[in-house]
């Protein structure tokens, strides 16, 4: 059987590889290095990662699902031993001379990427819109019934404006959240809001980003919870520490 | 060099109990790009697996909605309002069939 070469992240060549996690498939992880680089990889079966059947395999949501956590593990582990930069899920070469070729063309890039982001780490912060809240407004204005058009009007206009309330309320909440924490990263990333039908919680994603931070500053985890339970019927999610995902293309 | 200490502790909440909208995030739509032997567009792959998870997700949505506003508002129930929504059904049904029918390009590099 072919196999392909699966690269995870791009470390500096003295990191030690990731030890006991299982790659993708339960491939064995190990670094293939090329100068001062080193390419954190495992073998993958060409037959799940041939053009056509990987197009197929990432339609299918569990495959997709087996090898996005597969390939977060062995980034989270590249990272507990050293700077990592993560790669796009699903880069694959077809044998270790093109995994070192790859080291060798972009070995500038990857070396200023490192140091950017040596003794950093991301956290995220997505801000939901309280659902229970909205629910609540709902339900006051449909519990009874309305009399006649006009009340019934009345009711639907008091609703919308108890909605429009919250939604400015909670923009008004991750501006100043986002202005606190833009000043206590490096940098910052406002991402694309999640899709309620993707989160795990309860309420609407209304604000989503992400903030680069010095591994070393042990009060922002603290600080950014204190924020997080000033929030006036908003809930905040804080992810991470994650490798630095959302800055390493930057 | 750094050491496994760069970390303060163990973090549950990247590891694998992590949101999967939360990895995938970042593992589809963030990270180092560099082109490998083989290409695929993964914005193409988002979008498509994402899509499909909400159309059929907004089907049920739709129907459940559908009910609910029927027995709540009695002023508003009409056949009409019905078969609307029947068609929105059936309308949502066909893109999910038209989704899974077009399998969209790969490119291939080699």
């Amino acid at each position: 059987m072919t196999e392909l070469w699966y690269v995870y992240a791009v470390t500096r060549a003295d990191t030690p590889p990731p030890k006991d996690v299982p790659g993708i498939v339960g491939g064995e992880v190990r670094a293939v290095s090329d100068g001062a680089l080193a390419a954190v990889v495992s073998q993958v079966p060409e037959e799940d990662f041939e053009g056509a059947a990987l197009h197929a395999h990432l339609e299918d949501f569990r495959w997709l699902e087996a090898t996005a956590r597969a390939h977060q593990g062995v980034v989270d582990a590249a990272f507990a031993a050293g700077c990592a930069l993560p790669l796009r899920l699903a880069t694959v070469y077809r044998d270790e001379e093109g995994v070192r070729r790859m080291l060798h063309t972009s070995a500038a890039e990857f070396t200023r990427a490192l140091d950017r982001l040596d003794g950093r780490l991301e956290w995220g912060v997505k801000v939901y819109l309280d659902e229970e809240e909205e629910a609540a407004a709902r339900k006051d204005t449909t519990a009874a019934e309305p009399a006649d058009g006009r009340s019934y009007l009345r009711a639907r206009l008091a609703q919308r404006q108890t909605r429009d309330d919250a939604k400015t309320r909670s923009r008004a909440f991750s501006e100043r959240l986002h202005e606190t924490l833009r000043h206590r990263s490096e940098a910052q990333r406002v991402l694309r809001p999640q899709d309620q039908q993707l989160a795990a919680g309860p309420g609407r994603n209304v604000f989503n980003a992400a903030y680069l931070v010095p591994a070393d500053d042990k009060a922002f985890d603290a600080e950014l919870r204190g924020l997080a339970d000033s929030a006036p019927g908003l809930r905040v999610e804080i992810t991470g520490p994650w490798p630095p995902y959302s800055f390493a293309d930057a | 060099m750094t050491s496994a200490s760069r970390l303060p502790e163990p973090y549950p909440s990247s590891g694998s109990g992590s949101n999967l909208a939360d990895i995938l995030e970042r593992v589809l739509d963030k990270g180092v790009v560099i082109a490998g032997d083989i290409q695929v567009n993964l914005l193409d792959i988002e979008l498509l697996t994402i899509k499909l998870r909400l159309i059929v997700a907004s089907i049920d949505k739709a129907k459940e909605m559908g009910i609910d506003w029927w027995e709540d508002d009695p002023a508003l129930s009409s056949g009409a309002r019905r078969r609307e929504m029947a068609a929105e059904n059936r309308r949502l049904k066909l893109q999910l069939e038209q989704y899974e029918n077009e399998p969209e390009e790969v490119r291939r590099d080699d």
